[in-house]
């Protein structure tokens, strides 16, 4: 009995002190990109090509999910708000839903599960092939080579990812309401207007940057520390979306506690920034 | 910084130096007190069984292992202690053939060679292009595969463009890290000759980590041969041997001469005992 308590006990401070060493080497990871970033502009084309890897290739897959994530909400609101009577309120709530949470969360699920997977696969093969010890081996700072362009083309790319999903979504929930459910649709666009403001995008649109920032660096951390093998390959990209996923969803709580604390503050509830 | 003597008891010009080195990973200690001055110009075969630490200490030599103890100088100055940058200066000063190549999957071969060269912001574009082509001339590659991935290409040809990409910026210093295993023997052989030419052409200092013993017996001026900790007393050094070739033959101890002929010894009985 006290062996058992005894391994128990063990195996949680084990736990602990490997998950506080984890957390402390993606700080100084983060820090060491960030150091880069500031410090020196990435070369032209390892940037142009994340850029077209990250976000002109996650383009299809981000507008088809913001398309039917529109229609979902159409189709799960319509029978409680038809029996109030407000279906022609249908284009406030998908839209405000749309802008604030499910096109930002949306698109970085998206980007962490197709882009996230992909550079901590890549760079984790990097690491068991030993290109990452090839590329310091030639003098050149690996975490700039291959960090800093991923973590650029996340930050700048998945705000227009973001914008992209909130428009598809938006278009797929009108589509469905006025030509499947036959609402108004001078007074489903009358009501999305009256509630949804720019404020709201964004909103969205800003806590969309802290989520790509979050996939890319935890994504390449992941990479980086990869462990030996196709097994260790596998096990750092599954690593960098469960980690992306729940990073996201703690930001969004976080980073939108603090943006609407900050509007209700400077912009009291009844006022409009813009 | 730090800086260490630049002769050795001969009088000649030391650029390399480990001393007291230990190495370990978590818990393991993989290297332990370590002494190695290699003097410029030398060719070194560190020798060894498999998992003895001799490729570790060959990434030691160039700070890609940081050390747990002791400490490595290139040219008399501590990698230790030197700043980012100037760690990454003296890196270009080296070049390190991998045991797999590790060329880069997203480049063609051509882009491959050329990355020191980019790297080190010493030639203009047309004269990158010039000397890729002439290190592949040197490495017995033809023009076509500059733009080939290293995905098309056989073992011994990506060995062979990762022995051209060491040799772009005419590095002061070679690593090899077992450049003839997984070939057959004429590949093998290529690899060898193409080791010495790199020698005499070159007159770089090399350090060439390998279980081949031919490859030592043909190459090396010097052989140092480590053995497993695992397998050693406390107070025993784990560099059991360091001579000539020649020598190397000579060596009365058993620990040596069974490796120099590859004979398996109590090793069997091991295995035997636990069948």
């Amino acid at each position: 009995m006290g062996d058992a308590l005894f391994d128990m006990v063990a195996d949680w401070g084990q736990l602990i002190v490997e998950a506080a060493t984890n957390v402390g080497h993606l700080a100084l990871f983060s820090w060491n990109a960030l150091s880069w970033l500031v410090s020196r502009v990435p070369q032209r084309d390892t940037l142009l090509s994340s850029f077209y890897q990250i976000g002109v290739r996650s383009l299809p897959v981000v507008a088809l999910t913001g398309t039917f994530i529109g229609m979902v909400l159409a189709v799960q609101s319509y029978y409680q708000f038809s029996d109030l009577g407000l279906e022609t309120r249908l284009g406030a709530v998908i839209n405000m839903s749309l802008v604030r949470e499910l096109g930002p969360v949306l698109a970085a699920t998206m980007l962490a599960g197709r882009v996230g997977s992909a550079m901590a696969a890549e760079l984790g093969t990097m690491r068991v092939t030993e290109q990452i010890d090839a590329l310091t081996c030639m003098g050149a700072n690996p975490i700039y080579f291959l960090v800093v362009p991923r973590v650029l083309a996340c930050v700048i790319l998945i705000p227009s990812l973001t914008i992209m999903a909130d428009f598809m979504g938006v278009v797929g929930g009108m589509a469905y309401s006025v030509y499947v459910l036959n609402i108004d649709q001078f007074h489903y666009w009358q009501n999305a207007k009256d509630f949804v403001s720019s404020w709201d995008l964004f909103y969205g649109v800003l806590k969309s940057v802290f989520f790509g920032a979050a996939i890319a660096l935890v994504s390449c951390h992941r990479g980086f520390c990869c462990g030996v093998g196709a097994e260790g390959v596998g096990r750092a990209a599954t690593a960098a979306f469960v980690i992306s996923f729940v990073l996201i969803l703690m930001l969004d709580l976080t980073v939108g506690i603090t943006l609407d604390t900050v509007h209700n503050y400077f912009w009291p509830k009844g006022t409009r920034v813009f | 910084m730090q800086s260490t003597h630049l002769t050795n008891s001969e009088g000649a010009q030391l650029l390399i130096e480990v001393r007291d080195l230990e190495v370990r990973f978590a818990t393991q200690t993989v290297l332990r007190g370590i002494n190695l001055a290699i003097p410029s110009g030398q060719t070194v075969a560190l020798i060894g069984e498999s998992g003895c630490g001799k490729t570790v200490l060959l990434k030691s030599l160039i700070g890609l292992i940081k050390p747990y103890q002791g400490a490595t100088f290139f040219a008399g100055q501590n990698l230790a202690n030197m700043p980012e940058k100037q760690l990454m200066a003296q890196r270009r000063r080296f070049g390190f053939l991998f045991q797999n190549a590790a060329l880069f999957d997203s480049m063609t071969v051509g882009q491959n060679v050329a990355f020191p060269l980019r790297q080190a912001r010493s030639h203009v574009p047309e004269a990158i292009h010039q000397v890729v082509l002439s290190k592949l001339a040197e490495v017995g590659l033809p023009d076509e595969v500059i733009s080939k991935k290293p995905v098309e290409l056989s073992g011994g040809m990506r060995k062979r463009v990762g022995l051209a990409r060491a040799l772009a910026s005419n590095p002061e210093v070679l690593l090899y890290d077992e450049p003839t295993t997984g070939l057959d023997p004429i590949v093998s052989d290529v690899i060898n000759e193409l080791i010495l030419r790199t020698r005499k052409h070159h007159t770089a200092t090399s350090v060439v980590v390998t279980h081949d013993m031919r490859t030592a017996r043909k190459v090396a001026d010097r052989v140092v041969m480590i053995f497993p900790l695992e397998r050693l007393a406390d107070d025993e050094p784990q560099i059991i041997f360091d001579g000539t070739p020649a020598e190397l033959e000579r060596s009365q101890d058993r620990r040596v001469s069974q490796f120099v002929r590859g004979e398996a010894g109590e090793r069997l009985m091991e295995m035997r005992e636990n069948l």
